[in-house]
């Protein structure tokens, strides 16, 4: 099953309740993938933003001990396990250094992503992290039941493989194994043996060669083989595919403040003035995008 | 009657609804605040008339016996699924597979229906006053589907005796599905269907479409049966 939900903001009216407003349909969702969940967060800042998973045992001192001579101009924001490091420095500095650090998991980065991921029942999850007090432009969430891949941390979603990119994916893939294969030879790292990470590293590959997300969406519709509804976010909004036959639901709820789209509308029926929202289904093998 | 389901819970509604105090006189009933919730009104099985106000999840209405259902706002999957009889009227679209395997009763959605409309139906009809999504009907047994909109690709894929009824462009038709003549006897019939719903459309002008009986052990002498 999975449930997977999205909420990009037309307008800055909602802007400080994005956390408030996707914690509802996260919750709503927990019968649809009661054994993980996670959610991207998108709030633009000046500087880059690096999320990661602390270890156990690994504390957020430690973590600051390692990077004060590495990092310029450093912020961190501790959330139960996961730290948000705020800093001046670019991708290609940080990014090595942080790999090396074996206590902790990079799990996502760009100047508006934040992403946090924890295995659990999705309504623990949200209150672990707070999710209400967040603020942004769009949001991307999901609750998991696992099939592909052990319940683990790097097998929840939302999965991260560029900068500000993210994937959340309700179905399953059969040809995942032959595209990491030949994905790793075109440099794409992975985590985890799930096949939406796969997905996420395909849309990245892609990117990465200036093809638009529209176009690469489409051509993931050759490319990728199985069952998906998925919502992938940038940095401007999301895009939103299901596969050619549809069999993973998706239903989209659209007013003149709001996008929110979701695996099933009960994840939406609390969002303010939805019985008024223009609501329909996004149709098999089409794309549809907001902001990006 | 009036229901909140903002305050009372789903279990407490349907079975209310399902287990209709005969002697009583109320007939009629109202749910507010739906929410989106899945199984509603669910194996109703007594003339009773439901008014739904607003959207709601997956299987509303199934196994609907007798009873008048009518949801004023878009449904989740598998609307009306095995529906004996009755009627279940759908003001908003409708989400993939409304109507599968009816085998009684009259399912009208106004808006949209998205795929596999009808999918194994057996007797329901169904009107959609808007499109169908890809394969709607598929394997259809028995019963009349009427759109009056258009429909997706592989309409009928597989279909057996159900008759498909499309006012507008069909994208392509499934395996062993193909048009078939309108004749004064499927006009009359045809004319039944939208006047019972009081629909107004041209009979006329609708296609029919149904098997091409070459996949299935077709015998003309069961004809009778369907």
């Amino acid at each position: 099953m999975c449930g997977i939900v999205g909420i990009y903001l037309k307008n800055k009216k909602y802007n400080k309740q994005l956390g408030k407003l996707l914690t509802g349909m996260m919750n709503n969702m927990a019968s649809r993938g009661p054994d993980s969940a996670g959610f991207a967060i998108y709030n633009k800042s000046s500087k880059f933003k690096y999320t990661v998973c602390l270890q156990k045992n690994f504390e957020l001192k430690n973590l600051k001990k390692i990077l004060k001579s590495k990092l310029t101009n450093t912020k961190y924001k501790l959330i139960a396990d996961h730290v948000v490091i705020e800093t001046s420095s670019k991708p290609e500095k940080t990014i090595p250094i942080l790999k090396n650090i074996q206590d902790i998991d990079l799990v996502g980065y760009g100047k508006s992503i934040e992403i946090f991921k924890q295995v659990g029942n999705p309504k623990d999850v949200v209150k672990k992290f707070s999710l209400d007090k967040f603020s942004g432009s769009h949001a991307i969430g999901h609750t998991r039941m696992a099939t592909e891949s052990a319940i683990t941390t790097d097998g929840s979603h939302p999965y991260s493989t560029g900068e500000d990119e993210c994937l959340v994916h309700n179905g399953s893939l059969s040809n995942h194994n032959n595209l990491r294969r030949s994905l790793i030879k075109d440099g794409i790292e992975f985590k985890s043996q799930n096949d939406t990470e796969v997905a996420a590293g395909y849309i990245s590959n892609s990117l990465k060669n200036k093809t638009s997300l529209k176009e690469t969406l489409t051509n993931g519709l050759k490319d990728l083989d199985g069952f998906y509804t998925f919502i992938t976010g940038t940095q401007k909004g999301f895009a939103v595919l299901r596969d050619e036959i549809a069999c993973k639901p998706a239903v989209i709820a659209e007013t003149k403040d709001y996008v929110a789209i979701a695996s099933e509308f009960q994840a939406m029926a609390h969002l303010p003035d939805v019985n008024k929202a223009d609501i329909y289904e996004p149709k098999p093998g089409i794309v549809y995008s907001w902001g990006s | 009657m009036n229901f909140d389901l903002s305050k009372k819970t789903l279990r407490e509604v349907n079975s209310y609804l399902q287990n209709i105090d005969l002697k009583s006189n109320q007939r009629d009933f109202v749910i507010k605040n739906p929410l989106g919730n899945h199984a509603l009104c669910a194996g109703l099985q007594d003339e009773i008339k439901v008014t739904i106000k607003g959207h709601v999840g997956y299987y509303c209405a199934g196994m609907n016996k007798k009873a008048e259902v009518t949801i004023e706002g878009n449904v989740g999957t598998g609307v009306a699924e095995n529906m004996m009889s009755g009627l279940v009227h759908v003001k908003g679209n409708a989400s993939q597979s409304a109507g599968a395997t009816g085998q009684g009763g009259t399912l009208v959605i106004d808006g949209d229906a998205s795929s596999r409309c009808g999918i194994s139906m057996k007797g329901i009809n169904i009107i959609v006053k808007g499109s169908v999504g890809h394969m709607s009907a598929f394997m259809a047994q028995s019963g009349n589907l009427v759109i009056l909109g258009d429909a997706d690709e592989y309409l009928g894929d597989s279909i057996y005796e159900a008759k498909i009824y499309c006012l507008g462009k069909v994208k392509s038709l499934g395996a062993d599905c193909i048009e078939k003549e309108m004749n004064d006897k499927e006009i009359k019939h045809l004319s039944a269907l939208l006047e019972a719903q009081n629909i107004k459309a041209d009979p006329k002008k609708f296609k029919r479409y149904g098997s091409a009986r070459s996949l299935y052990n077709f015998k003309i002498d069961n004809v009778s049966s369907y």
